[in-house]
C-alpha cells in the first residue's frame, strides 16, 4: 500500500455527483477508476503515480515503465488484483 | 557480489558501490525510514554487499507493524458488528489481536472485505445504504490523500454510513524522535521518496540542522537505494548535514501542493501511540472536528483493550535502530511470518519478515 504504482489515463470524466476529477487509468492492462483531482491538468495518454486509487504526480513513460516493471518482479501489485464495487 | 546480476544496471550498481567503499573511512549508521525500503535493501542483499563500515538499520515505515494493538482490536470489534461492511487494505487483515485478526473474524460470518482504494469503500457506502461502511484508515503520508478524499467524497455525496477508523503517523515527527531519543545510534537518513511525492522535502531542513544529520530523499529501487547510500556516505564524510534529492525524477521540494491542502482541511495533527515504541507527539493524523461524523471511534462504542505486547519482542528497539531483528531471541525459533509474536514478522515491508525470508541469520 506504501509504494505508488504508475499507470497510464486512458479516459478522464467528472464524478456525476461530486464533480471531482476522475479518470481511468491502466495499469499493464488491468484498469482502475482513480481519483485525479490533485493532478488537474492531467491528459489522457499521459502517466501517474497512482496511492489507493488516488492519483499523486506525473511521470514520464519511461520512468513509468521501469517503475511498473520493478514493481512487478517485487511482487508488489497484489492490491491491482482487488476488484473494485459498481459505479452506482 | 552474489546478486548483482539481479540489478536493471549492474555496471552501474557496481559504480555505486566502489564509489562508497572509496568514500567511507569511518563507521556510520543510516537508516531507511520506510519499509518498501528495507524490503529492497535485504532482498537484494545490498547490506551485505556495503563495506562493514556501513551500518543499515532500518527504521518505523511499516503502516501495519505500527498501528498500535488497541486500533486492531478497535477494528475487530467493530467488524464483527453485524450491520457493518469493514474494509481495508490486505496487509492489515493478519495481524493478529488478543483472539483473533480480521480474517479470523470473516471466516466467522462478519462482513470484512479487502478493498483497492478507500474510494471504493464510499462507493460501497453508496451501493449498501442500509450497512455501515467503515474503512480501517491506515498508514503515512503516501495514503493519507486517498483517506482524506474519501471522507471529502462522502461529505459531498450527503453519506451518512460511512466513516473512517483512522490510525495515520507521518513520517517527519517519527524521525525526530529517533534523533532525538539519548541512546541514538542513526548518523544518517533516507527519507521515503514517496513520502515525499506527496509532502516535499520542506520538512527535513529543520531536523536535519537540529541534529546536525544528513537526510537525503531516496527512490525504492535498488540502484535509488545505492546512491542515495552513497550520497548520505559522502555527507557524513564531509561533515556536511542538509537535506539532499535523490529522486528527483519523481520528488519536489514542495511536494503535491493540492494534496497537502487537502490533507490540512480534513485532518488535524496529533499526538499518536506507534505501536512498539510508545506516543510520539504531533505524529499523526486524526479527523478535523467538522467531520468528526465520519469517525468511526465516535460512532461505535466499542471497547478495545489492548493485549500486552510478547515479552521476548525487541520491535521498538529495532524500528529505532538500535537493535537487529537477529538479536531478537524469538527470530525464525519461535517467531515466524507464519506465526508472528511481533507486527515486524507480520508485514512483508517489516525488518523481522524481511530478514526471515532473504535468510539473514545474523
Ligand atoms: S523476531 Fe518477532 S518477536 Fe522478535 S522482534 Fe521481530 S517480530 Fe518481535
Amino acid at each position: 500500500m506504501c509504494l505508488g504504482v504508475p499507470g497510464q489515463v486512458t479516459k478522464i470524466w467528472e464524478h456525476e455527483q461530486t464533480g471531482l476529477l476522475m479518470g481511468k487509468v491502466s495499469f499493464s492492462g488491468i484498469g482502475k477508476d482513480v481519483c485525479l483531482s490533485c493532478v488537474p491538468d492531467v491528459e489522457i495518454g499521459d502517466y501517474v503515480v497512482v496511492h489507493v486509487g488516488f492519483a499523486i504526480s506525473k511521470v514520464d513513460e519511461d520512468e513509468a515503465k521501469q517503475v511498473f516493471e520493478y514493481l512487478e518482479a517485487m511482487d508488489e501489485l497484489a492490491e491491482l488484483e482487488i476488484a473494485q464495487p459498481e459505479s452506482p | 557480489m552474489k546478486y548483482v546480476d539481479e540489478y536493471r544496471d549492474e555496471a552501474e550498481a557496481k559504480r555505486y558501490l566502489e564509489a562508497i567503499a572509496s568514500t567511507v573511512t569511518q563507521p556510520w549508521t543510516i537508516m531507511e525510514i520506510c519499509g518498501g525500503q528495507t524490503h529492497t535493501f535485504i532482498k537484494f542483499g545490498i547490506d551485505e554487499l556495503l563495506p562493514e563500515e556501513i551500518e543499515l538499520v532500518h527504521g518505523p515505515g511499516c503502516p501495519v507493524c505500527v498501528t498500535p494493538l488497541e486500533m486492531i482490536e478497535r477494528a475487530i470489534a467493530i467488524a464483527r458488528r453485524p450491520e457493518v461492511i469493514f474494509t481495508s487494505f490486505g496487509d492489515m487483515l493478519r495481524v493478529p489481536g488478543s483472539d483473533a485478526d480480521l480474517l479470523t473474524v470473516k471466516a466467522q460470518g462478519g462482513d470484512v472485505r479487502m478493498v483497492y482504494s478507500p474510494l471504493d469503500a464510499v462507493r460501497l457506502a453508496q451501493a449498501n445504504p442500509d450497512r455501515e461502511v467503515v474503512f480501517f484508515a491506515v498508514g503515512f503520508e503516501t495514503t493519507a490523500p486517498a483517506n482524506a478524499m474519501a471522507v471529502r467524497q462522502a461529505e459531498m455525496l450527503g453519506l451518512d454510513n460511512f466513516s473512517i477508523l483512522t490510525s495515520h503517523v507521518l513520517v517527519p515527527p517519527a524521525m525526530e524522535a529517533i534523533l532525538g531519543a539519548g541512546d541514538n545510534r542513526v548518523q544518517g537518513f533516507l527519507a521515503a521518496g514517496h513520502v515525499c511525492a506527496v509532502m516535499g522535502y520542506w520538512e527535513y531542513g529543520p531536523i536535519a540542522d537540529k541534529y546536525h544529520t544528513p537526510v537525503v530523499v531516496t527512490g525504492f529501487e535498488p540502484l535509488d537505494l545505492l546512491q542515495g547510500t552513497y550520497m548520505t556516505v559522502k555527507a557524513l564524510e564531509e561533515g556536511r548535514f542538509g537535506v539532499e534529492n535523490q529522486y528527483s525524477r519523481a520528488v519536489t521540494y514542495e511536494g503535491n501542493e493540492p494534496a497537502q491542502k487537502l490533507l490540512g482541511e480534513v485532518f488535524q495533527v496529533v499526538d499518536r501511540p506507534w505501536r512498539g515504541i510508545g506516543v510520539i507527539p504531533q505524529s499523526g493524523y486524526d479527523l478535523q472536528p467538522a467531520y468528526a461524523a465520519f469517525d468511526a471511534t465516535r460512532k461505535f462504542d466499542v471497547e478495545a483493550i489492548a493485549p500486552p505486547e510478547n515479552e521476548i519482542c525487541i520491535a521498538g528497539e529495532i524500528m529505532r535502530g538500535l537493535k537487529k531483528p537477529h538479536d531478537c531471541p524469538a527470530f525464525g525459533t519461535e517467531c515466524t511470518p507464519e506465526h508472528p509474536l511481533g507486527a515486524p514478522m507480520v508485514s512483508t515491508e517489516g525488518a523481522c519478515a524481511a530478514y526471515f525470508q532473504y535468510g539473514r541469520a545474523g
